[in-house]
């Protein structure tokens, strides 16, 4: 098993959704409340990557971030490496592809906040970080964890965007499911099979945890 | 004040905060109450308007002067209280005050037994007074309070009408309350002010409003049954005649003239079966009833005299007189509930 590969996995996907948790909970908030007329386009912007080929999303960060362009020039000056073919890079792209799986869930958590609480703790002069920081996260608590879990999930399983912006490189980009891949060419099957099997695993115990928690906390408030 | 979009606005309004603690602001559903509450809070933004409090602009729009709601210190009770489902009763009321404040209104409130307990544990008459004590413990300098009552049950509804008048005047803070209830009103106001459709029509002391309702629209709107359209006949004696359909009347010479309506309480209409006597009526009109209906202990009468005239009298006394539709009776109004409103 390539565990190398797994650990990157691991150290990607928790990179990733703690940036998303940073850059995509004001852009959810805003989504949520904002009342410009333009907002549906933002909103289709984020969820581009849901429909989009991962070959499509990772050629255009595959251009923007590279050395002839202003953010790959920019990296360039500062850290005196390239983005593509770096962790670094490889985050970039994560952050851009799993943005929906972060946005989404919060939306919908911030929207479900009753408006009416937030204009009460305005009104008892609380300002509205402090609001957001001691009303809407912690109603929109189980919508935040949802995000979390989501976006470390899908990071963990993509691969064309890995493949086009991050290569293949062991240990700095070869992530578990191009290893998979790696594992499929050279036709080592029992490899491919056990981290296949290890993903399989992995993925439906999160996603059997988030849903059975979803359901415990529905029915705790069901039956107060 | 005119906001964005269809909704219009016109609500020239001067109080005063300082001479009268509750200000009740009064009117029918859909009348725009709320929308101006929210307004002077700063949880909505007009598109022209001026909002001046004490020495303090809120919001000028002409200079463009805008205070956000945490800058007016107008405390807000919502009409389902908006506590914080997620804090505890004490960490609601604590939730903007210091802990000092917090707990001498747990005190006031008569909260302190179930601090612990989360909002959705509490009755709904409870909820009132935690969303009460937390708007207080932030010492706001005006309190607003939408539909108070609104939310509570029959019962709940009575007794806390009787206690929020109580605990308003107490906390020294003039307070706004939003109501289409006329009996809230009455119960809670010392101010009155009356709006429909977007529009201030009337404000002063609170009976003053409902026995002289200034039009015909405030009439309607505070629920006086009888606005009937009458005519000067003549004018004697600080009294004028009137006509009413068919039928004389007579009240207090106001001044008016021209075409009038006269308004009359359908509580300030008496009913009796003797034909004639003497008494200090002046108004005894014979007629008929038509129709009878109980609502609660009073009974409501409609009458006709020439013209239709509703009368509220307890279920009681509508059973001791045996009245049944058809009969014939005399209606009693004294010459004082007459009031006339200039038509128009």
């Amino acid at each position: 098993m390539d565990w190398q590969a797994i650990g990157l996995s691991l150290r990607l996907a928790l990179a990733t959704t703690l940036v998303l948790q940073v850059v995509g909970m004001p852009l959810a908030w805003w989504i949520a409340f904002s009342r410009r007329r333009w907002k549906f386009l933002v909103e289709a912007v984020v969820a581009l990557p849901l429909v989009l080929p991962p070959t499509v999303l990772g050629f255009y960060v595959l251009i923007a971030i590279g050395p002839h362009s202003p953010v790959g020039a920019v990296y360039a000056r500062i850290t005196g490496g390239l983005l593509p073919f770096s962790f670094a890079g490889l985050l970039v792209a994560s952050v851009l592809y799993s943005m929906p799986f972060t946005v989404q869930p919060m939306v919908a958590a911030f929207g479900g906040v009753d408006r009416k609480l937030i204009e009460a703790s305005w009104c008892l002069g609380v300002s509205r970080g402090a609001t957001f920081r001691r009303v809407v996260v912690p109603l929109a608590g189980q919508g935040i964890a949802t995000a979390a879990i989501l976006s470390f999930a899908h990071t963990v399983g993509e691969f064309g965007v890995v493949l086009m912006v991050g290569g293949n490189i062991a240990g700095v980009t070869r992530t578990v499911s191009i290893s998979i891949y790696d594992q499929t060419q050279s036709l080592d099957y029992a490899g491919a099979w056990h981290t296949s099997l290890l993903l399989v695993g992995f993925s439906f115990v999160v996603l059997a945890l988030t849903y059975s928690w979803q359901r415990r906390a529905w029915m705790l408030w069901q039956t107060h | 004040m005119a906001l964005p979009g269809a909704f219009q606005l016109d609500a020239a309004l001067a109080l005063p905060l300082d001479r009268a603690p509750v200000t009740v602001l009064f009117g029918p559903s859909g009348a725009g109450k709320t929308t101006l509450l929210r307004l002077l809070a700063g949880l909505e933004r007009p598109d022209a308007g001026l909002i001046l409090f004490r020495d303090r602009v809120w919001c000028d729009t002409a200079r463009g002067v805008w205070l956000d709601p945490q800058q007016r210190r107008a405390g807000f009770v919502f009409q389902h209280y908006a506590l914080f489902p997620h804090l505890t009763v004490e960490r609601n009321v604590a939730f903007a005050s210091s802990g000092q404040a917090a707990a001498r209104m747990m005190e006031r409130f008569d909260l302190t037994a179930f601090g612990q307990r989360l909002p959705r544990a509490i009755s709904g008459g409870e909820q009132q007074r935690v969303a009460l004590a937390r708007a207080l413990a932030a010492e706001p300098d005006l309190l607003l309070l939408d539909e108070p009552l609104s939310a509570l049950d029959a019962a709940a509804r009575v007794r806390t009408r009787r206690e929020l008048r109580g605990l308003l005047v107490r906390a020294g803070v003039p307070s706004i309350v939003v109501t289409h209830d006329r009996i809230e009103a009455v119960a809670l106001a010392d101010w009155m002010a009356v709006m429909v459709e977007g529009r201030i029509l009337q404000t002063g002391p609170v009976r003053e409003v409902f026995a002289r309702p200034a039009t015909a629209r405030v009439a309607e709107a505070v629920g006086v049954e009888n606005v009937l359209p009458a005519e000067i006949v003549s004018r004697a004696a600080g009294l004028l005649h009137l006509r009413v359909g068919g039928t004389a009347l007579e009240c207090l010479d106001g001044g008016e003239s021209g075409s009038v309506l006269a308004s009359i309480r359908a509580e300030d209409v008496a009913l009796s079966r003797d034909a004639a006597h003497a008494s200090t009526q002046r108004n005894r009109l014979q007629g008929m009833v038509r129709a009878i209906s109980i609502e609660g202990p009073l009974a409501r009468v409609e009458m006709d005299c020439g013209f239709p005239l509703v009368a509220l009298v307890t279920a009681q006394s509508a059973t001791d007189l045996n009245l049944l539709p058809g009969e014939s009776l005399a209606a009693i109004v004294k010459t004082t509930s007459v009031h006339l409103i200039a038509a128009g």
